[in-house]
């Protein structure tokens, strides 16, 4: 074996000069910040305060999507799904906490909250999905999911912060399961059942942007003046009945929490208590993306790279012909 | 003609009637899956204990993360031999190659066993149905490319097995090429191996969430690689009964010492940075699993730091084996053990089935490898009376 020192230098220094190439080259790209909201989002706004518990939402969801209801029509507040799942998109979960007295407090009180998807303005699922079996709609900004399309790898899943794809592992054609906001009624002039069959005002549809308005109206309100709230959807004019407004805490959860969601929420018990993730502002999906965009954006860095190894392979092949020839 | 030979010996002893048997049993669990679906009932427990929390279970963490890592083999020693042009490692290439076409090769098999929707598979490489954002698509391309460089760049042998040595010698004149296309590919999906957590975000506890995920599942990759040559040259001289590597091995953990410690360093570095140090004296779970990773990252470092100790192939199976745990450690942690879902209380832990599917997919892996490595011109001849191919009788 005759390496001479000149040539493995330079073998060396091609190698070398691979390995740097791929950690200097990703530098000149440009990080992918948060989406922006859908010029024409659509969303809900869930108001803790309002709601009574009644699950009227649970069972009107299950009905506009065709999902079992596990019990009796008469006696549908009785469905026992406690968690969402493929036959469940939407679900009302209590917070209770010590003597559970007072409605809507921290300590010795109660609260409901919502889950259902949150519609990120920058979604996780989306931007891990494979094949664009996740899609956010441009317009109306609605995540949906198209099972045609769909391999099954379940990074949605996994890349939920708020654990809304639902899989059906126990079939052999599974499919994911979420809630699409009801984007199938709009074309009968329907919209999202939760927010239609809401008796109370609690859940509420409508464009984000008036949404929020009316989070911010709520939350500026001193508590126990009187006044009525939209219901059903900000679009159809129903009102409540007068009532006193609710003391708040001074957060509307899914205004900035990772990029924001098209879903809202306000709430006199803080979120976390709530089971809310603490998200920060930044998306993970616009994280991921700068990632894979800085390493593969036009396949600059590859390209450099393997022209890199080219040079170092070749040389190497050059070197070994000759080495193998001395073997035999 | 090369200076390769095939190990010889039967085909039929024991130990491989034992690797058939664990395959057989992990076909039948393959079935079941593949006819009620991931977590259907079978007798013996559900297929997997995979659920909405805990999405991805040990077919993807050990059967594709680890294990793709396991088979880095081929990959580090291409980036030494031809890449850092370190020919003196040469004879250990083949070995590697072969682990590495089959870790590969059966990591692509359990992708498709994992995959809810598999007769889609094709739409991750269709334009139109391909979301090039997305870390998964990364990793779905460059793994299914490498797992045909790799078998393009393995042909030569077993054209050499079959005497078409006209192929054999096409295929090695574009060898340069292959072997810079099976470093480029490597890099890049055992890197995004690591990406693929990033998406994830606050799920992954932070002592393991960093942005420098990609870099730490490429070194680790690579030191995996560089360990399992050394795993496996040491048990093929024991198994094969043939002479062992030990001037070469203990030089490559020299190399793997150097890696480990540039891991070590980025990974402090980066805890440091984002104020996650205190973090790790919280004396909770995840802190003694972070403390027993780190311990067996580091204890290869230890073993080779003395030239005596590398002397000994106790000592180099001992690190190999060390790392190896540690980079598999770090791949478990992060995918599950670190990994909190958002809503109702998960808990994961793989099922009697889900294990046994893991271990026929290893069980198949060593088999094939016993079987090629007796028939296929593999080792690296000594130019000793024994590289005859003699079937040894055993």
């Amino acid at each position: 074996m005759t390496v001479s020192r000149r040539n493995f230098l330079r073998g060396a220094a091609a190698g070398c000069t691979a390995a740097a190439a791929s950690v200097a080259a990703p530098a000149p790209a440009e990080a992918r910040g948060n989406k922006e909201l859908p010029p024409e989002a659509v969303g809900l706004l869930f108001d803790a305060t309002m709601c009574v518990g009644c699950k009227a939402c649970v069972v009107a969801c299950k009905e506009a999507n065709g999902l079992p209801i596990q019990v009796p029509m008469e006696r549908a507040y009785e469905d026992p799904s406690q968690a969402l799942s493929p036959t469940n998109f939407n679900i009302i979960k209590m917070y209770k906490e010590g003597k559970a007295k007072t409605k809507d407090v921290a300590e010795d009180g109660f609260s409901f909250i919502k889950r259902s998807c949150m519609h990120c303005v920058d979604p996780g699922c989306v931007s891990a999905c494979p094949v664009n079996a996740m899609t956010k709609d441009a317009k109306t900004g609605v995540v949906s999911y198209n099972a045609d399309a769909c391999i099954g790898c379940r990074y949605c899943v996994m890349a939920c912060p708020f654990g809304i794809p639902k899989f059906d592992y126990d079939k052999a054609v599974p499919e994911i399961h979420k809630c699409q906001l009801c984007n199938h009624l709009w074309k009968e002039g329907r919209f999202s059942a939760c927010a239609d069959v809401c008796p109370t005002g609690a859940t509420l549809f409508g464009p984000v942007t008036k949404l929020l308005e009316e989070a911010k109206r709520r939350q500026a309100m001193e508590p126990g003046t009187v006044a009525q709230f939209p219901r059903r959807s900000t679009e159809t004019g129903d009102k409540t009945k007068e009532k006193p407004a609710a003391k708040y805490v001074d957060h509307i959860y899914g205004e900035k929490e990772g990029g924001g969601t098209q879903m809202l929420m306000l709430s006199g018990v803080p979120f976390d208590k709530l089971g809310l993730p603490t998200l920060p502002e930044r998306s993970y999906a616009s994280m991921s993306e700068t990632v894979q965009h800085t390493l593969y954006d036009g396949l600059i860095a590859p390209a450099v790279v393997l022209g890199g190894l080219l040079a170092a392979t070749y040389r190497s092949s050059r070197k070994k012909g000759g080495q193998e020839d001395s073997d035999e | 003609m090369s200076n390769y030979e095939s190990a010889g010996g039967r085909l039929v002893t024991p130990v491989t009637v034992f690797l058939a048997a664990l395959v057989a049993i992990a076909g039948y669990f393959v079935l079941m899956r593949f006819l009620f679906g991931i977590g259907a009932d079978t007798p013996f427990g559900p297929v997997t204990n995979l659920n909405d929390g805990y999405s991805w279970g040990i077919w993807v963490v050990y059967d594709v993360v680890i294990g793709t890592g396991l088979a880095c083999g081929g990959y580090a020693l291409a980036l030494l031999v031809y890449v850092f042009n370190k020919g003196e490692y040469h004879p250990l290439v083949r070995p590697a190659l072969l682990a590495s076409v089959f870790g590969y090769t059966l990591g692509g098999v359990a992708v498709m066993v994992d995959l809810g929707r598999w007769w889609n598979f094709w739409h991750i490489l269709t334009p139109g149905y391909a979301n090039p954002n997305s870390v998964m698509f990364e990793v779905a391309v460059c793994i299914a490319l490498y797992i045909h460089v790799l078998w393009l760049e393995f042909s030569p042998t077993m054209f050499e097995r079959w005497g078409w040595s006209n192929a054999a010698r096409r295929v090695n004149k574009v060898m340069w090429v292959l072997v810079a296309l099976g470093c480029l590919f490597p890099m890049m999906h055992q890197s995004s191996l690591g990406s693929l957590l990033i998406v994830m975000g606050a799920k992954v506890d932070p002592r393991w969430h960093t942005m420098l995920l990609p870099a730490l599942f490429l070194l680790s990759a690579i030191s995996m690689g560089f360990a399992v040559v050394m795993f496996e040259a040491t048990l093929s001289a024991d198994g094969f009964r043939r002479p062992r590597e030990t001037p070469m091995l203990k030089k490559l953990a020299v190399v793997l010492s150097g890696i480990l410690a540039v891991y070590l360093a980025l990974r402090f570095a980066d805890l440091g940075y984002r104020g996650q140090i205190p973090a790790l004296f919280r004396g909770d779970f995840l802190a003694r699993m972070f403390w027993l990773e780190i311990a067996l990252f580091a204890l290869p470092i230890l073993l080779f730091s003395r030239n005596a100790w590398r002397e000994s192939p106790q000592v180099l199976f001992a690190g190999s084996v060390s790392m190896l745990l540690a980079a598999s450690l770090y791949r478990v942690d992060g995918f599950l053990v670190a990994m909190t879902p958002n809503g109702d209380a998960f808990h994961y832990f793989p099922s009697v089935p889900e294990l046994m599917v893991t271990i026929g997919m290893i069980a198949f892996e060593v088999l094939a490898y016993i079987v090629l490595a007796r028939v296929l011109p593999v080792m690296h001849g000594h130019a000793a009376p024994q590289a005859v191919a003699v079937p040894a009788g055993d």
